[in-house]
């Protein structure tokens, strides 16, 4: 994509006010996250007051029930969640571009077999399968990551081999293939960049998903394990019912931003597709 | 048609084995039963015996071959937790399951097929922004964070719905006892349904909206409405038809964390427990009873899709 398709998908981009404010609120919460370290005012595993204190100026939200402060837990949780979506949103993209672009090259019996494969993955409830996975590994960062990346990638390879597949019969790829370019050269450097915005838009909703898997993996507590705070985990200390009824400031926080990132998300997502459709290109 | 069926059905013979190969490897991988046994009447010696009881001495694919053999003679295998068997639990189970299944998504299409209809009619107007925007908002909210608000709301401060079970004390209970006890869990995942299918309904009865033949109608002025109730409604069909097989899978996975959270009797709850104890009969019950279903749904939306699509050859 050139300079000047650049500026216009950024002006079709803004055409979507929601979106735009979206995206702002995203660069907000992704700097508190990334700055959480310098502006956390207390440790997110330590505790730092008396326990299960309402909101108050030492502590913006209240401390839990061993005294840590909820703004620094937050603060991390966030750091954590993100972290999780961003990394497992990479693996799922990248296998799932490599798979898609192996199986609309190289049909045949290639394909037939990563397709079946394919299937079968999407046939199975995604959750059943996250479920088994997390009981296999140690629970943690790092397993989360890898669970989230090994299952969510065949809506991406069904996207890029429907792409490479359609992009095979255009005359700029056939002229390639005719003058004699090596196969890697077009698949590379032709077929590739033109799935590159598709696929960005799909990764959007790949990434919100994440969040909220992993959002629920920790809250039924097979996710993240305390004291290292997530999105998902603090919530789970909301199923007692005297924390539902008497201490909204230990769920409250940590629901909405789950909510706030995954709706804008999906909004950014959503202008973006409309941004780098190509028939919207002059 | 019978062929088509036939050749449809064929295939998924290996389909099926291969998630269930899967199934099995993960399970394995996992870590075996015999470690959770642990207490003090459990000598090495006891140990050894249930692993040559359960199969569990033998290779792995060994493990499988006589699995698969125990099922092809219609026989899931005993739990090793409750020793009961497999078929039996499910059966118990699965009622539930299907009647919190078949009403959440019974509720969520009624919403989602009008919102997406009326969105797509008004595109681009103020209207259809606020559905759109509504939908996004219904998909992002977390299934679980939904049922902590309901609860709050309705258990704690009005009291008016219980928040776990199907029936209250566990007994018997009347239809009205279970229908209050399903509203929260159903609507908790009916959200869901309708957040993710309002935007795939409206775009494809969009896409309808754009063929030439409605172009045709419109242009011999029977009027919008009239166009919209017997041209676009009948061929948008086809897509709804696609989308809904597609839910089956995603409303299974999504009933393990709801009935989780609400204590409802179903599948998700035996196999929460099953997958924590490694209890592996009842984790390849369930997996496969799972796989069957998203499958036959599969094949039964293709044959829906042939039937009615006369542009399908088979």
């Amino acid at each position: 994509m050139n300079h000047s398709n650049g500026r216009s998908a950024w002006q079709r981009f803004r055409r979507h006010h929601v979106a735009t404010v979206c995206l702002g609120i995203l660069a907000i919460l992704l700097l508190m996250a990334l700055l959480a370290p310098v502006i956390a005012p207390y440790s997110p595993t330590k505790p730092a007051g008396t326990f299960s204190q309402p909101p108050s100026r030492e502590h913006w939200l209240g401390t839990d029930k061993i005294g840590r402060d909820m703004y620094s837990r937050v603060l991390y949780a966030m750091r954590v969640s993100l972290t999780v979506g961003f990394w497992a949103t990479i693996i799922s993209t990248a296998i799932g571009v490599a798979l898609g672009l192996l199986s609309g090259w190289f049909g045949g019996w290639v394909d037939r077999t990563i397709m079946s494969f394919t299937d079968m993955v999407m046939s199975f409830p995604y959750i059943l399968l996250v479920l088994v996975a997390a009981a296999i590994f140690e629970p943690g960062m790092t397993s989360i990551v890898l669970i989230l990346g090994f299952v969510d990638w065949p809506g991406v390879a069904r996207l890029v081999r429907g792409n490479v597949l359609s992009l095979r019969e255009t005359n700029f790829v056939k002229s390639g293939v005719t003058a004699g370019m090596p196969g890697a050269w077009i698949l590379f450097s032709e077929i590739l960049p033109n799935t590159i915005a598709p696929v960005l838009v799909y990764a959007t909703s790949v990434f919100a998903l994440s969040i909220l898997d992993e959002a629920a993996l920790s809250f039924l507590g097979m996710g993240i394990q305390p004291p290292t705070p997530s999105l998902g985990n603090i919530l789970n200390g909301a199923e007692s019912l005297s924390v539902l009824t008497g201490k909204p400031w230990l769920w409250v926080p940590a629901g909405t931003v789950i909510i706030l990132l995954v709706v804008c998300i999906n909004f950014v997502g959503d202008a973006l597709r409309d941004a780098l459709d190509p028939r919207n290109l002059q | 048609m019978g062929k088509y069926i036939l050749k449809k059905l064929l295939r998924l013979v290996p389909v099926l084995l291969g998630i269930t190969i899967i199934d099995y490897a993960i399970m394995s991988v996992a870590g075996s039963p015999l470690d959770m046994l642990t207490g003090p009447r459990m000598t090495e010696q006891a140990i050894a015996l249930r692993a040559s009881r359960w199969g569990l001495d033998a290779p792995v694919w060994r493990q499988y071959l006589n699995w698969l053999g125990q099922v092809l003679r219609g026989n899931l295998g005993f739990s090793y937790k409750s020793y009961q068997p497999v078929t039996e639990m499910i059966g118990s189970h699965i009622g539930p399951t299907l009647l919190l299944m078949g009403v959440s998504s019974l509720l969520g299409f009624l919403i989602a097929i009008p919102a997406g209809v009326y969105s797509a009619i008004h595109r681009y107007q103020k209207r259809d922004y606020a559905v759109v925007s509504a939908s996004f908002i219904l998909s992002s909210v977390p299934g679980f964070f939904l049922a902590l608000i309901l609860i709050y709301v309705f258990t704690v401060v009005l009291g008016w719905l219980p928040s776990s079970g199907m029936t209250t004390g566990g007994v018997g209970g009347g239809f009205a006892d279970v229908a209050r006890h399903l509203v929260m869990p159903s609507i908790v995942l009916a959200v869901g349904v309708a957040g993710t299918n309002i935007r795939y309904i409206r775009s494809s009865v969009l896409e309808i909206l754009e063929m030439d033949y409605l172009r045709t109608a419109v242009s011999k002025g029977i009027g919008w409405g009239r166009v919209v109730r017997h041209h676009a409604f009948r061929n948008a069909l086809l897509p709804i038809v696609t989308v809904v097989g597609m839910q089956i899978p995603v409303l299974f996975g999504g009933a393990v964390i709801v009935e989780q959270i609400f204590s409802w009797p179903g599948l998700g709850l035996i196999t929460m427990s099953a997958v924590l104890s490694r209890d592996y009969p009842v984790i390849m019950g369930v997996c496969l009873l799972s796989a069957v279903v998203v499958l036959v749904t599969n094949l039964l939306t293709d044959i829906v899709y042939a039937l009615v699509d006369p542009t399908i050859q088979f």
